[in-house]
């Protein structure tokens, strides 16, 4: 595994982008000089619900320089080619979801887009659109899950449920459920709710389109190319060769730059086809928070059978998300919240329920966890209850209850291999340290009160179950005539560091020092279909492909170079060999190279039922445990956070400082997630749409990381690597909660923590859960 | 109305005819083509556009082009000397790179300006905490990817580098509980 001159792999080589973000010469979108551009802008919704009756433009204002875009006078089923356009909406999983409201049309959440608009300036192109006044007629909008549910007023089908599921282990009818938990001592018993978060990537979404030859040229801040090149072809009506996608340098993503950056695209695309220039759209930071796909806001009803020993005899969880106005990914959202519901645990008996519903809040989406952060404060909230009323030790029980080689998940999954539960409690425990002085005062004075706080957790990595072998991810290695080797792969690097991940993978297999390894910018007409970068899949997945394809690449060049006779490194015999084919006409060079393009291929044994939705949901999991101390100031109520110890099992740490970076950013998410972030809805409107009110962690808010990588390794990931992205996002928000609850002798079971939640849950009789009583 | 605006940026004299009221932070990027400082949300709160104004960290994007006239701005392009292919980088910016302190990069420059005026006012020299030192100082600066933990250690090995924090979070340093606290 570990050649003498690679030795790349295990390393924390500085990232190959550092230099040039650290000295400001990488170009963002928003940094590209393109001549003759135009900057548009879009004309929102203002009601959660109506109808689109038209557009006025003010007759006193100058248009002559402006172009305005609505989706009537547009060409559409004409396809490209002919000078029109494709199908009005965007393509994802449905296609309920329009690029532009047509007029006559039904808006389905405010800052909904109505119109578009394009200007030599950004000024200018602001100066028309307070000249623009969209007309609209107002319906009853559905503003609430129970609303949703009671499907009065309609959105999605008959019902407003966008997807639902049903797992069922260890019992066929509803009856036998409910025996086994009749047959459980004691029933623990919690709603769970948590609230929409925003990204809050520091770089706002930004996009370019340019209309160049009859071929679309889309360009901006994304996480997968390919998810745009889809929604493009739909919405131009156009070959796959008519569209060149091409990721910038992305400053954050999340999830928040999955599947929005196709709705951007559209826009840019639409204009540059009205104006005949290229044109730029960036979000102001107030439009992004507004209008953009959040966390999705979750209820999750959660009923815990426990036997007098502790261990638990039955599990059933009932999931609802909010999904907002379109269906966009929330089926896939939904899957994996419950596909973690059960947690980590042991137990024959378990039914989850999910249902994702339509309201008239903007879409709900991706972010970091997706689905799974919800289902988790729910159940490790329960578990921190089970053990209070039991009287054990927090990491007592969950060592206990937690999953081991051998046991069955949810969906009946066998666990084999790369099981963390040990070794992450062991390494927790150990870090642990005595728990903090329970009254004081702080610096201030004041009073406090402190508390420690559990969770224990798990994440699939990976697509869920036969996902990976449906896309069939490839992806592809050069060598170079002049010594560099290049990966080529659509997956993008969004900070997360995956292009350094790559650099060390192929130069590890390739056997040559990482400098010459390059990655270029994903572009769809230079890159294969490695697939989106998403659901801790891209150094697992795609670095395995990475792998493969370098070791391939290496075996082929020095097979014709032992045959010629040819020594030296690998980039010396490449170039001989790619001299020789040159010679014989250069037929099989793909760019002036030698390439390798290799095609996603399943572990054995893996067997996964959609229809039941049982057997192995993931090919594995990371494992994590987190430990949270706190306290609280009980004058101002304001939450400290102490210590944050954090323990990840990611199979093998490619590159440890990156890895850090993964786990300790992933962190404070769920920190900010626990006590800071609110997004504030008011009659279907975010509220808070500005950095200013919707707060996310600083420098002075989380205390000093402790966190800990245990590597238990995954055989089928690259030198054993398995997921890292999302697992830390899914359980320290839990733990938050759990040292409140320790510390103030109330629960906390809505998210975020807020200090008049807590002063509301301190009251005399007021209420235990947080704002609305979350508690059963 | 058009004034013209003379001012010198890293270390060089710029004169812009623009409105007195365009942003600084538009005048670097769009007159003078410096676009390492970047806007994150135009209204103060993240810190991606901080500049030094007469060595001041500011964010530019609260600034005036008329309130800079006669006055000295550093960017981030300013921070490293050498020439842009081979830049010899300023510590904090070669801390940064070295410890996984920048991760998409966004922030970045905002970071390293702000850090590097900390490392220079020699505001940690005896602080009782100098980590709690520069979580305060760099509390304007707001960062989405990286938890803010290597980016401290990445400050704090720049601006003391005889001290024994600088050890911490370096080469293969976060492998089991190395370079945590």
């Amino acid at each position: 595994m570990h050649t003498p001159s690679g030795g790349s792999v295990g390393k924390s080589l500085p990232r190959v982008d550092g230099v040039a973000k650290v000295t400001g010469a990488a170009h963002y979108l928003d940094d590209l000089v393109v001549p003759r551009l135009r900057h548009g802008v879009t004309v929102r919704s203002t009601v959660a619900h109506g109808t689109f009756d038209g557009l006025d433009l003010d007759p006193a204002f100058d248009w002559s320089q402006i172009t305005v875009v609505t989706a009537d006078h547009l060409g559409w089923g004409q396809g490209l080619a002919a000078g029109g356009l494709g199908q009005n909406h965007i393509a994802m999983l449905d296609t309920d979801q329009p690029a532009l409201v047509p007029v006559g049309g039904r808006i389905k959440h405010v800052d909904e887009p109505l119109a578009l608009i394009a200007a030599p300036t950004r000024a200018l192109a602001l100066a028309a659109r307070a000249h623009a006044r969209p007309r609209q007629t107002a319906q009853p909008a559905v503003l609430a899950i129970d609303d949703a549910l009671r499907a009065e007023v309609k959105l999605y089908g008959d019902d407003n449920v966008f997807k639902q599921f049903l797992i069922r282990k260890g019992h066929a009818t509803d009856d036998e459920l409910e025996a086994a938990m009749a047959g459980a001592d004691r029933v623990l018993e919690g709603t769970y709710h948590t609230g929409a978060q925003e990204q809050m990537y520091i770089e706002p979404q930004a996009m370019m389109a340019t209309l160049d030859g009859g071929i679309m040229r889309i360009a901006g801040s994304m996480q997968c190319p390919y998810y745009v090149h889809k929604a493009m072809k739909v919405l131009l009506g156009c070959d796959a060769e008519q569209v060149v996608v091409t990721q910038t340098v992305t400053g954050g993503g999340f999830g928040g730059k999955e599947e929005y950056p196709s709705m951007l695209a559209a826009h840019c695309a639409l204009l540059a086809q009205a104006s005949g220039a290229p044109v730029k759209m960036v979000y102001d930071r107030d439009a992004d928070i507004a209008a953009t796909t959040k966390r999705h806001p979750s209820r999750v009803h959660h009923r815990l059978g426990l036997r007098a020993d502790g261990t638990i005899a039955a599990i059933d969880v009932d999931v609802i998300f909010d999904g907002g106005a379109y269906l966009t990914l929330s089926p896939v959202v939904l899957s994996r919240g419950v596909l973690h519901a059960a947690g980590p645990y042991r137990c024959d008996v378990v039914r989850v329920r999910g249902r994702a519903v339509a309201t008239n809040h903007p879409p709900h989406g991706a972010f970091r966890g997706f689905g799974a952060p919800q289902t988790t404060f729910a159940y490790e909230r329960q578990l921190a209850k089970a053990a209070r009323v039991l009287g054990v030790a927090p990491w007592d029980h969950r060592d206990r209850l937690a999953l081991r080689p051998g046991d069955t998940t949810a969906t009946g999954q066998v666990l084999e291999r790369s099981v963390g539960t040990d070794d992450v409690l062991r390494a927790i425990r150990e870090a642990a340290g005595p728990p903090p002085t329970r009254d004081g005062t702080n610096r201030h004075g004041a009073p406090v009160r402190r508390g420690r706080g559990h969770a224990f957790y798990f994440h699939g990595a990976g697509f869920t179950g036969s996902g990976e072998q449906r896309l069939a991810g490839r992806a592809t290695v050069v060598a170079r005539p002049d010594g560099t080797f290049e990966v080529l792969a659509s997956s993008t690097d969004m900070g997360q560091g995956a292009i350094t991940i790559f650099t060390q993978l192929a130069a590890e297999a390739l056997g040559v020092p990482p400098e010459q390894v390059r990655v270029p910018d994903p572009a769809t007409d230079h890159v294969p279909d490695s697939g989106p970068t998403v659901a801790s899949r891209t150094c697992m997945v795609v670095g395995g492909l990475v792998d493969r394809a370098a070791r391939t690449l290496r075996l082929r060049v020095e097979a014709w170079a032992d045959a010629a006779g040819i020594k030296g490194d690998l980039a010396t015999r490449a170039a001989a060999m790619i001299a020789a084919m040159i010679e014989r006409g250069g037929g099989d060079l793909v760019g002036g190279g030698v390439a390798e393009t290799v095609q996603y291929e399943p572990p054995p044994g893996i067997h996964w039922d959609d229809a039941t939705y049982t057997g192995q949901a993931y090919p594995c999991y990371g494992w994590a445990g987190c430990l949270v101390d706190v306290e609280v100031d009980l004058d101002t109520r304001e939450v400290s956070l102490l210590r944050c110890v954090h323990a990840v099992d990611v199979g093998r740490a490619i590159n440890p400082v990156i890895v850090r970076g993964q786990i300790e950013g992933g962190t404070v998410q769920a920190l900010g997630w626990a006590v800071l972030e609110s997004v504030v809805y008011r009659d279907g409107k975010v509220a808070n749409a500005s950095m200013t009110n919707c707060i996310v962690p600083t420098f002075a808010d989380v205390p000093d990381l402790e966190t800990i990588i245990v590597e238990c390794p995954y055989p089928y990931g690259p030198s054993g690597a398995k997921g890292v992205g999302e697992i830390p996002m899914d359980g320290p928000a839990a733990a938050v909660a759990n040292a409140l609850e320790d510390a103030l002798g109330v629960p906390f079971d809505r998210l975020p923590i807020l200090p008049e939640d807590i002063a509301r849950a301190l009251r005399p009789g007021g209420g235990a859960g947080g704002a609305g009583g979350g508690a059963a | 109305m058009s004034l013209l605006v003379t001012f010198g940026v890293n270390g060089q004299i710029a004169s812009v005819e623009v409105s007195p009221w365009k942003r600084l932070l538009d005048v670097l990027r769009e007159d003078l083509h410096l676009t390492g400082t970047k806007e994150g949300c135009g209204e103060g709160e993240c810190g991606a556009c901080t500049v030094l104004l007469d060595g001041v960290p500011v964010n530019s994007c609260l600034v005036a082009a008329g309130q800079c006239d006669g006055r000295a701005v550093t960017t981030v392009e300013g921070l490293a000397r050498g020439s842009a292919a081979e830049p010899l980088l300023h510590a904090v910016q070669r801390e940064l790179v070295a410890r996984g302190g920048a991760q998409c990069g966004i922030c970045t420059p905002g970071i390293a300006v702000c850090a590097a005026h900390l490392c220079e006012s020699g505001a940690l020299v005896g602080a009782s905490d100098p980590r709690a030192k520069v979580r305060e100082l760099l509390a304007g600066n707001i960062c989405r990817c990286t938890g803010y933990q290597l980016v401290v250690d990445a400050v704090i090995a720049a601006a003391l580098p005889d001290g024994e924090s600088a050890e911490d979070g370096a080469g293969d340093g976060g492998r089991g509980d190395g370079g945590a606290r």
